[in-house]
């Protein structure tokens, strides 16, 4: 009688939290995996930014020294600044790709080679693409430099100048870049609903009227989703400069994602604390970003919802 | 594929370094075709002589051993490790990861002769406060190598002084030839050039203490050493667009015959050669003097082997640092390497030109600097060789940067 009890009030608890809890239990392996591998990181790592630390030696609490130091960073400045321009010009790769799916949304025959093709830059690995680029703009024997003779800068090197050699790695990292924000939107192209641009016709809209109040609409979502990976994508430039010039020439083309780095774990870094001082700052700025966006999106969908 | 092979090297180690004693472990950084041979030689070499030792040797990628000999000296010690001598070791020597060698170079009982005689001058280098932390194995000279046919079609000869040498630069350059070649996309090679106008306008002690962060880089000094700069970099002596090539490809206008001269060290003749160049047309000869009566210092970068804190075969790696340091060995290790043996009885593979030019100028060399990125520490060289390449490209920001580096200077060193 008692056992049996005890048994009907334990099936009794199971059965009453069974829908709380079971969503939990299949959360349970995702969730202990990212808080070890991507939440505590960001802790332990803004802890050591207020550290000063070599790697092997033991650490010296410094306060909030490599921030002050980081305050009066010419090279920090010039990364940071770097990252804006970055911000910027990437954004490029959202209407270009939005064109380029606009042209390539058609049906004629083999348009499914032309797609793929122009798809293929995404395909390639982001290394690949700056050691091409940097071979493009070699002064005297790249690809490019008939044409800069042309225009009589005979010699001149995009990635030596302190002026353009960041401006030289952001087209570099144009050419995936548009090609992921094209497949983005052609496949939001392929659900437009047709029945609606067909009542705009019959309303006597045509041409850029159209699109900007009947298809672009419908690319919300698409447009969302380019506009995200590509701030992302943005700061965290780090492959595309390492490949390219190193941050050089003397650090004009450094980024805070590769500046960070190559404080901390280059051949002349190891100052994990200043190299973790920069992660933090780049971590708030892709914070700010992000909590705006998923702010956004979540009003978006609630709106939609009603 | 270079991960996979890595990682396997890893494992290797892992289970390696579980084995029995007599056994030694040995991690080098050796993985360019004439190291890798050299050590290959010499290991086989060791077990011949040592029969009851077994070595395990894992080769690392180059470029990444600098990170994995961090880890490894912590997690895997093996029993001898390749690395670099000066203030390059000074961090591991700091951590306590370095075995103190000193009574290697002490007791002359251990090998054929004093050490501490035959690598006299290379002992200072091994030296952090007042001990030894390793032997060093092989070094090569820094100087200017020059295509002698340019030069015979201008009509210069080899100079001597500093006037000889920008008098010669100017004449190249208005025969419509690029007079010294660079490529400083990796800073380093910038710091070569700095090194020899310092060790040259103000001498050793002097550099020395520049690098150990004891004069302040606005220091009048210093300056006058950006004068000298000056007179190459302001009438566009040096190759255009350098901060855009690897040290690599700032050899192909050499080779082209667009360019007549590289600062430089000895590891540039091997692909030189290889590009096409004979010892008809290439030819070295020493940085020319500045300041006279200053004695001649010269640039020559050590290889090294040490033993870490943490090993587990110390007896036996002791042995093997012995064997590395004798003339012989040596002799035979740097006739694979093409480089220069640091002890004195040690003779130099014959015919080169360039190793019997080396070997000449360091035997008489008053002292010998390690490199800018060996002799200071790793921030302020960072930091100076970024400066210096700023400079090559906007020399009127000299000022500017002085001051930046002063800067760093007082964070580095306090």
């Amino acid at each position: 009688m008692e056992l049996n009890n005890s048994k009907a009030k334990r099936i009794t608890w199971w059965q009453k939290n069974q829908v709380k809890i079971s969503p939990w239990i299949f959360l349970a392996p995702g969730l202990i995996f990212f808080s070890i591998y991507v939440i505590a990181p960001i802790f332990v790592s803004i802890g050591i930014s207020f550290y000063q630390w070599d790697g092997l030696s033991p650490s010296i609490y410094v306060g909030l020294q490599n921030y002050i130091e980081l305050l009066d960073d010419e090279y920090f400045y010039i990364s940071l600044w770097n990252n804006l321009k970055w911000l910027i010009f990437f954004m490029l790769a959202v209407p270009i790709g939005l064109g380029l799916a606009i042209f390539l949304n058609q049906i004629v025959f083999g348009i499914r080679l032309i797609k793929s093709l122009f798809f293929f830059p995404f395909v390639i690995s982001q290394v690949v693409i700056g050691l091409i680029f940097t071979w493009f703009y070699q002064p005297n024997y790249g690809v490019i430099a008939p044409f800069l003779n042309f225009i009589g800068l005979e010699g001149f090197s995009i990635l030596a100048n302190e002026n353009t050699a960041t401006y030289g790695i952001i087209f570099a990292g144009l050419y995936p870049q548009i090609a992921y924000c094209l497949i983005l939107y052609l496949t939001g192209l392929n659900n437009i609903n047709p029945e609606q641009i067909e009542a705009g016709r019959m309303d006597g809209a045509k041409g850029f009227h159209l699109f900007w109040n009947i298809v672009l609409p419908q690319l919300r979502h698409a447009t969302f989703l380019a506009i995200v990976v590509t701030v992302i994508g943005a700061l965290r430039s780090f492959d595309m400069v390492a490949i390219m010039t190193q941050g050089g020439p003397y650090g004009y083309s450094n980024v805070l994602a590769y500046y960070m780095f190559e404080q901390a774990l280059s051949e002349y870094g190891y100052r994990m604390g200043y190299g973790s001082a920069i992660a933090t700052v780049l971590f708030t700025i892709m914070m700010f970003y992000i909590l705006f966006f998923i702010y956004r999106m979540y009003r978006n969908e609630r709106e939609d919802n009603n | 594929m270079k991960k996979v092979i890595i990682s396997l090297i890893m494992m290797f180690g892992i289970i390696s370094s579980t084995s029995f004693a007599g056994t030694l472990v040995i991690n080098t950084d050796t993985s360019d075709a004439a190291p890798k041979e050299a050590f290959e030689y010499i290991i086989k070499k060791f077990e011949e002589e040592n029969p009851d030792v077994t070595v395990k040797w894992n080769v690392f990628d180059h470029e990444g051993y600098k990170q994995s000999i961090r880890n490894f000296l912590n997690t895997d010690p093996p029993d001898v490790a390749n690395w670099y001598a000066g203030n390059r070791m000074l961090p591991f020597v700091r951590a306590g990861l370095f075995e103190d060698v000193s009574d290697i170079w002490k007791d002359s009982g251990w090998v054929d002769g004093n050490l501490s005689e035959n690598m006299e001058h290379a002992k200072k280098s091994m030296t952090i406060g007042g001990k030894q932390w390793g032997i060093p194995y092989t070094y090569y000279q820094w100087g200017v190598y020059y295509r002698k046919d340019l030069f015979t079609a201008n009509g210069i000869s080899v100079p001597k002084t500093w006037d000889d040498f920008v008098a010669a630069c100017a004449t190249l350059k208005a025969a419509g030839i690029t007079p010294i070649t660079i490529g400083s996309k990796y800073l380093w090679t910038t710091a070569g050039v700095f090194d020899y106008l310092n060790l040259r306008t103000n001498g050793y002690e002097f550099h020395m203490d520049l690098t150990l962060g004891k004069v302040p880089y606005t220091d009048p000094k210093v300056q006058a050493v950006f004068d000298k700069w000056d007179e190459l970099v302001k009438p566009g002596y040096f190759l255009e667009n350098h901060a855009a090539l690897s040290w690599q490809e700032a050899l192909t206008p050499m080779v082209n015959g667009e360019a007549a001269m590289y600062v430089m060290g000895n590891f540039a003749v091997a692909p030189l050669k290889e590009a096409g160049l004979r010892d008809s047309n290439l030819g070295f000869f020493q940085f020319p003097e500045i300041t006279p009566g200053i004695p001649m210092a010269e640039e020559a970068p050590t290889d090294t082997v040490h033993i870490p804190s943490k090993a587990k075969n110390k007896t036996d790696a002791k042995r093997f640092l012995i064997f590395m340091s004798r003339a012989d060995v040596q002799e035979e290790i740097n006739k694979i390497l093409g480089q220069l043996p640091i002890n004195k009885n040690s003779s130099v593979k014959k015919g080169d030109p360039f190793l019997k030019a080396g070997l000449n100028m360091l035997n008489n060399a008053y002292a010998m600097a390690q490199f800018y990125d060996r002799d200071a520490p790793a921030q302020m060289a960072s930091e100076g060789m970024k400066g210096f390449q700023e400079y090559m490209s906007n020399p009127d920001r000299r000022q500017k940067i002085l001051e930046r580096l002063e800067k760093v200077r007082q964070k580095v060193y306090k």
